[in-house]
Parts: structure tokens; sequence; C-alpha cells
């Protein structure tokens, strides 16, 4: 097992999961500050396609040749349990050989499953042939869903969509659509298009008679992760917090409870406001729930809503590095800390009517003058009401003279109308008069 | 000989009010007869007294000075042009509006071609007054004026002009050409612009481009360079990207809007990195251009466009420090120093753009707010005016909308357009009604 024992901390599967190499139950740092992601335990919240894509994408990007290795390592594992043979090749490119002859292009296994892969794909469309001539709505589409899942299972997503999506019109019940609805979701997750997932979301939600709770939270699972993707991270994080915790392992093969939370959480501090965050994220007894699997996503919203921002940044801080290999997080991770530090700036500037600089830089753990910067910047963009004495050191909160502002806009207003008026008492003039300027010989 | 002896006498003669329109239709015949006597309207005018005989002097000097004048001919004329336009009676030029503004035009090029602008405005100023039946009519002279202040330099002494609002075009009585419109926009304009009366400069330029026109030309497209300059300068921004207000005002017409962009496609980049606030990519970009705004003659207004940066970026920093020091701000607003920053402040202080002070012993500068509280008597006078002006203006308004609801061309128009009713309930409405018989 990579990363020696007793080393790292788990940062990802503190609560669930399988055993792993955990140093220790999850909650605050206590010193280690290189965290790295273990990625035996990580994967372990993961089945199915999900999983290879997360461990891949961990490869590509930890720049840490043992957890790349490892990463790699499970990767190929869990691609040879399945029929991809396209993905088996990828995989071992990226090995290249590092981790032994027991890790390289089996190719005896890729044609045993390729001959495998091409007598069952006829025997499926053979049989979906004869369900058609034969007009059984019931068959063609178990037919359609069968041949979608084998495309999927050989990764061919392009395939396995449309043939989820022929199944529509041969669903009955609502439990076809929605299983439907669900297959189509899956794919389009995997192949990055968010769109669909909203319009198949959408659909599942007006069939009649949804009461599966686990279907509920799954649909608004899909929901959140689509918002992410769109950057509506309010509106993600309203799905992810209304996630029943009933969802359980049941999605695992798109996402983990650990992952709601994370993604809730994170979207909710960067775009609820204070009342919300309470009612929605704190006082939500169901998300509390997945919050006690990530401690330190509930540790960085408490110390938020308190007001303890160099413990919450400090949280945060802590989570990036992992945060930057989730495949669905890590180009939304740096919005979504810029956003959540200036909403601490505001929240902390709000109550007074003046404040020290220094106090304040030592509170955010940074410069003064970084901070002066900051607090320049979000002024300008008219998000404090406030200004700067910069020989002193202190911002001063400084609220808009109604009286004045409204005397100045009179004005303005007045003078505006006179010249409008004028211009169009003229311009009139000029049309009654067929004073056009018009083109032909040069006039004098 | 005789003829034209006997036309002085006719004009001598029938310069009373009751005989001016025989005599009008006289003058008109004897244009030709005026032209072979050409040498001797010489006589002929210094017997005949301006102030009394204005439309038979007005014809005889039209007269003498069409066709190549030498240097001495052209001060002649000029100085009894001058007299004449001061001294002329209105009623009596205004039978023949042209004939006057062509004199007016020779007036000017015989100035222009002496090179004695200066010359030539009072007396354009007074001929201004005695064609316009009320000071909100618009001549022809206006332009020239406009132009001859301009060449001068002597931008205040057409301030009086300028600051009539004009709302009547009457081709009939002024012999007005749509270009002389466009002119007196464009002058209008660049007095303003030396005036450094940013404000009106841009209301004038706007008329000038929303003026209706099948056609584009020169001039509204040198007028629009400057507007685009000059609203940058007045306004700091050219197209409000964050209230979609169009790029022209909606009532443009169409032939404008559609080719004057392709035009002047320099101006719009300067406007586009104008707006990003950065005074290195200003500067620079009107260093490559440099020719580009020199054939306009527009260099200096280019200038002033930087200048104008330079001071939104300081006020913006009014917004956001209490005190800042000298040293910071000339980082933030990219100056060179300490020192230019307390002169460009210092100047805007004394300008009134930004209320301020300097603490020269630290090195600081506090800003403070706007004193006005808007609770002075002086204010309330202003206030005042103000609604007086607009219930003048409104009254106006009115009067304009009766008058065109009254018209008997609109009439005819909406009677044709008006719904038939069907039921018996309704008159069917009598279209012969609004119609002409």
């Amino acid at each position: 097992m990579e990363g020696g024992g007793g080393e790292t901390m788990d940062e990802m599967g503190a609560g669930g999961g399988a055993g792993g190499n955990r140093a220790g139950g999850g909650g605050g740092g206590t010193g280690a500050i290189a965290e790295q992601i273990d990625v035996e335990s990580y994967a372990s919240l993961y089945t199915g396609h999900t999983k290879v894509a997360r461990l891949h994408f961990i490869a590509d990007y930890c720049n840490v040749r043992s957890v790349e290795l490892e990463a790699l390592r499970m990767a190929f594992e869990e691609i040879k349990k399945g029929e991809n043979t396209a993905l088996f090749k990828e995989c071992v490119e990226k090995i290249n050989g590092r981790l032994g002859p027991s890790h390289t292009l089996d190719q005896e296994w890729i044609d045993m499953v390729e001959r495998r892969a091409a007598q069952r794909q006829e025997k499926l469309e053979t049989e979906l042939n004869g369900y058609k001539t034969n007009l059984i709505k019931e068959s063609i589409r178990m037919g359609y869903n069968d041949l979608g899942d084998f495309h999927y299972g050989r990764g061919d997503l392009q395939h396995a969509f449309k043939c989820y999506v022929r199944t529509r019109d041969y669903c009955t019940t609502s439990k076809h659509i929605i299983s439907m609805c669900l297959n189509v979701i899956l794919v389009s997750i995997e192949l990055g298009h968010f769109v669909h997932v909203s319009n198949y979301v959408s659909k599942a939600d007006q069939t009649p008679d949804v009461q599966d709770p686990v279907v509920v939270a799954k649909l608004k699972c899909a929901a959140g992760l689509a918002y992410l993707e769109s950057k509506k991270y309010k509106l993600a994080a309203r799905k992810f917090v209304d996630t029943n915790f009933e969802l359980g392992n049941n999605y695992i093969d798109v996402i983990a409870q650990q992952d709601v939370a994370v993604y809730g959480g994170l979207c909710a501090l960067a775009s609820f406001d204070r009342a919300e965050l309470k009612s929605k994220v704190i006082d939500n007894i169901n998300f509390r729930n997945f919050l006690e699997l990530m401690p330190e996503v509930r540790e960085l919203i408490h110390d938020f809503y308190a007001s303890r921002y160099a413990s919450c940044l400090g949280y945060l801080q802590k989570l990036k590095p992992n945060l930057l290999l989730d495949i669905h997080l890590y180009d939304h991770v740096d919005t979504l800390y810029e956003q959540i530090r200036h909403r601490a700036l505001i929240q902390y500037t709000n109550p007074f009517i003046s404040v020290d600089l220094n106090t304040m830089a030592s509170a955010f753990k940074t410069s003064v003058a970084g901070l002066e910067k900051e607090l320049a910047a979000l002024i300008t963009e008219n998000q404090i009401q406030a200004r700067i004495d910069s020989h002193n050191k202190i911002l001063y909160a400084r609220h808009a003279d109604q009286r004045n502002a409204t005397f100045q806009r009179v004005l303005q207003t007045g003078s505006d109308l006179q010249r409008e008026t004028k211009a169009l008492l003229l311009r009139a003039n000029l049309m009654r008069h067929d004073f056009v300027m018009k083109g032909g010989p040069k006039q004098q | 000989m005789d003829s034209l002896d006997a036309l002085v006498a006719q004009v001598q003669g029938f310069s009373g009010t009751d005989d001016l329109l025989h005599l009008f239709s006289l003058l008109k015949q004897s244009d030709e007869l005026l032209h072979t006597h050409a040498p001797r309207l010489q006589y002929a005018l210094s017997s005949l007294d301006p102030a009394k005989h204005s439309l038979g002097y007005l014809y005889l000097l039209e007269v003498q000075s069409s066709g190549t004048l030498s240097q001495e001919q052209s001060e002649n004329f000029l100085a009894l042009a001058s007299t004449f336009l001061n001294v002329c009676i209105a009623e009596q030029i205004c039978l023949a509006p042209e004939k006057f503004n062509m004199v007016c035009r020779r007036v000017k090029e015989q100035a222009l071609q002496l090179q004695e602008p200066l010359r030539a405005i009072l007396p354009l100023q007074a001929a201004i007054r005695k064609l316009q039946p009320s000071s909100e009519f618009l001549t022809a002279m206006h332009a020239d004026f406009l132009q001859m202040c301009l060449l001068a330099k002597c931008y205040k002494a057409s301030l009086s002009v300028l600051e009539d609002d004009i709302f009547e075009i009457d081709q009939k009585r002024t012999g007005l050409v749509p270009r002389d419109f466009l002119l007196y926009c464009y002058y209008g304009g660049m007095i303003h612009i030396g005036l450094k009366q940013f404000g009106k400069a841009l209301e004038f330029f706007q008329h000038a481009i929303t003026a209706p026109a099948t056609v584009l030309n020169a001039i509204t497209i040198a007028a629009y360079k400057k507007f685009v300059l000059v609203s940058l300068i007045q306004l700091g921004q050219f197209h409000d990207c964050f209230v979609q207000v169009p790029l022209f005002p909606k009532y443009t017409p169409p032939v404008v809007q559609r080719n004057l962009k392709s035009c002047v496609q320099d101006y719009m980049d300067l406007a586009t990195s104008y707006v990003t606030r950065n005074i290195a990519d200003v500067k620079g970009y009107i260093t490559t251009h440099e020719d580009a705004f020199k054939s306009d003659n527009n260099l200096g207004l280019a200038r002033q466009v930087i200048a104008s940066l330079y001071k939104r970026n300081i006020q913006r920093l009014t917004q956001t420090y209490l005190t800042l020091s000298l040293q910071d701000i000339a980082d933030n607003v990219q100056l060179d120093g300490p020192k230019e920053a307390e002169l460009h402040i210092l100047q805007m202080i004394q300008d009134g753009e930004i209320f301020a002070r300097i603490n020269q012993k630290d090195g600081m500068v506090s800003f403070q707010e706007d004193p006005e509280q808007y609770n002075t008597s002086a204010m309330t006078m202003r206030l005042n005016l103000e609604i007086h002006n607009i219930v003048r203006l409104a009254k106006k308004l009115t009067s304009v909308d009766e008058q065109v609801s009254c018209d008997q061309v609109y009439l005819s128009k909406i009677g044709r357009d008006r719904p038939r009713y069907e039921t018996e309930d309704f008159d069917i409405v009598p279209q012969k009604m609004y119609t002409n018989l």
C-alpha cells in the first residue's frame, strides 16, 4: 500500500467506506500539513465507470508519483473486471510499464473480451429485431435497455445514450420512465452533457407517482451536479442540501455521500446569505447526516457562521488539494473559494462603523496591504459600503446620503428631460419641413 | 447708362413700404441689366442709402461681389457690406432671402480671402438677427458665422447666438439647406469644445448625427468622430455596457446607423480601450493611431481624452478611500510620481471636480464628501428656475402637438386608416370628412 502506515491523514473516507490506511479518525488536522489523498479508501467509495474515471483523473493531475501509480493500478484492476477494452488500452499506456509485467497490455484478454462482446452484441441485436417484428412493447423496451447496458459496459457512450433514449417510446409505466431517465442521466454525466442531465431530471420529476425517496434523492443529486457544472452555485447548493439521506450508497456509481456534503457545503457557503445558511444547512437535520461524514466541512461551515474566519479559511486550505482532484469540482474550486472569502470579508465588516485593518488582517491571517487591496476591490464593486482611511489603516462604514442623492438625481433628470425634449422638437420640425439630407448633385 | 440711373431712381422712389413688392419684381427682372453695368455699380451704390433702400442695395451689392475680386475690390466690398448688414431694414431684405444669403456668403469668402475672419464676425451676427423672424429660427448664416468665430478663435462672440435654442426651420423664409444645419451643429459643437463646455458640445453633435437623412455625408462622419471623443471626456463611457443603451439613439436615421460604424473604427476601438481604464493602453493606442487622429484634426481632443482618464481614475479613488498617500495615488493611476499626483489633484480641486485636502507633511490626501447640502436659498432658486423652464417647454410641446393634430395632411391620413365598424350601433365613420375635397 503506497503512502506508508500512519503518516497520511485520511481525507475522504472518514465515516463510510471500507478500511484502508487511516491514522486516526477524521476531524481537525493535528499538524500534518501535506495531506495526501488515500487512493484506496477514496476509490472504495465508488463503483462502476465513475470509479475508473476518478482514478484516471487523480492519476493525471496529482503530480505525486506514488499516488499516481496507486491510482493507475486500481484503475487497471477495475477495468479488467469489465469489458471496456478501449479504456484498458488507455490505462496501460498511462501505466507505461511502471508497475511491472503484471500490468501490461494483455492482448489475450483483449481478444477474448472483444470476441465475447461481438457475440453478445449480435445476439442482442437479433433478439431486438425479433421483438420489433413481434411488436411487443415491453420486450422491445427491454431489448433496447439491454443493448444500452451492453454499450455502456463497452464504454461506447454515444451508442448507449441513443439506445436508452429509444426506450422512451416503449415505456409504459412510470417505473420504466424513471429507469430510462436515470440511465440517460448516468450516461450524460459521464459524457459531460449536463444539458441533457437537467432535461431528463425535469422529465423524471414530472412523472406521476415518484415515491421512492432513493429515486428522488438520486434525481436531486443529478440536478445539483448539472447546476454545479453550469456554475449556478446557489441552485446547486439548494439541490444538494435537499437531498434525502436515504440516498445512502445507492448512487455510488455517480456520487458518494461525502461528495454531497462537500459540494453542498461549499456551494452553500459561497452563495447563501446568513439566514439561508442557518435554515437550510446548519439547522437542516437531513443534511447534518451528510456533514457527519465530512467533519471538516461541518466544522468549516460552523466556523464561518460563528465568524471564526481564520479557522474556517484554514480548513478550506487543507481541503483544497484533494478537491482539485475531484472530477466535478476541480474547475470550480478557485471560484468557490474566492466567493467564500469575499463573503467572509463582507460579513466581517458588516456590523461595524469602523474596523481596524490590523485586527482584521490578523483575523484573516493575511497582510494589511493585501487586505487593503481586497477591500478596495470589494468597495469598487459596491459589495461593501465603506471607505478606507489608508493613513491610519481604518475602514469606515459609509452610508449614502439619500437626500443629497435624490437632489442630484432630480437635477440630472430635469436637464436630461429638457435636452431630450428640445432635440425632439427640433427633429420634428426638420421632418415637417422635409429637411432631409439627400444624395444627388453637390449642394452649394 | 440710363437704365441704370432709372433703376436707381426707382429704388429710391419705391423703397417705401407700399411699393416694396413692385420694387422687388422690378429688381428681379433687372438682374441682367445690373450685370452689364457692373463697373458703374460703385456710383450707384454710393447714391443709395443702405438704411432706407435696403432691397436695392442688396441687389447691387450682390452683383458687385460676383466673380473674383481684386484685393482692393475685396476691401471695398467688405466695408460696404459690413455697414449694410448692420443697418439694413429687416422687412425689405426678408423678401429676397436667397440674395441676402449669397451676399453674406460672399462676405465670408472675402474675409477668408483677406485672411481676416474677425472682420466678418460682427456683420454676420447682425445679419443673422435681421433675417431671423425670431430667435428660434435657424438661418443659413449661422454656420458661416460660427465658422468665422472658430477661425478667429473668438469663441465668446458666438455665445449669444449659440445660446438660443433652435426649433424652427423654415426654408422659405430663410433659404436654408440641410447642409447648413449640419454645419451649424458641427461648428457649434466645436465652439463648445473650445469653451470646454463638453455637455453642450455633445448635444450639438448628437443633433448632427440624428438629423434625418437618406445618405451619409462627410459632415455627419466628422461630427460622429468628435462625438465619440467628447462623450469619452464628458461621460467617461461611450457605450454603457451594463444598461443596454444602444450605440445610437433610436431615432437616428437607419442609413446613418448602418454605415457609420465602419467609417469610424479607430474611434470605436479607442472607446473600448478607454473603458478598461488602463492609461498605458489608451496612451499606446493613441500614439499608434496618431496619424489617423491628426488627419481628422482630432489629436488635441484625443490628448484631452487621456487627461480625462486620469481624472476619472482619481475620482474613482475618492469613492473607495478616505485618505490615501500621494505615492499610492500615483501607483494606482499610473502617474509618474507623488509630485505629479499632487499637481493633478491640485488642478482637480481648483476645477471643483473633487473635494480633498492635501497634507504635505505626511504626503497624504484626504477626500471629503461634496459639501453641497442642497439647503441654501440659491439652490431653491435654481430649482425654481429649472421648474419654470420645464413648464415652458411642456407648453411648447403641447402647442406643437395641437398644431399637428389640426394639420390637414395628418387628419387625412388618420381618416383613411380608421377601421370601419360593422355593427349598426356605430355610425360608419364618414371618410369624406377627413379627406381633401
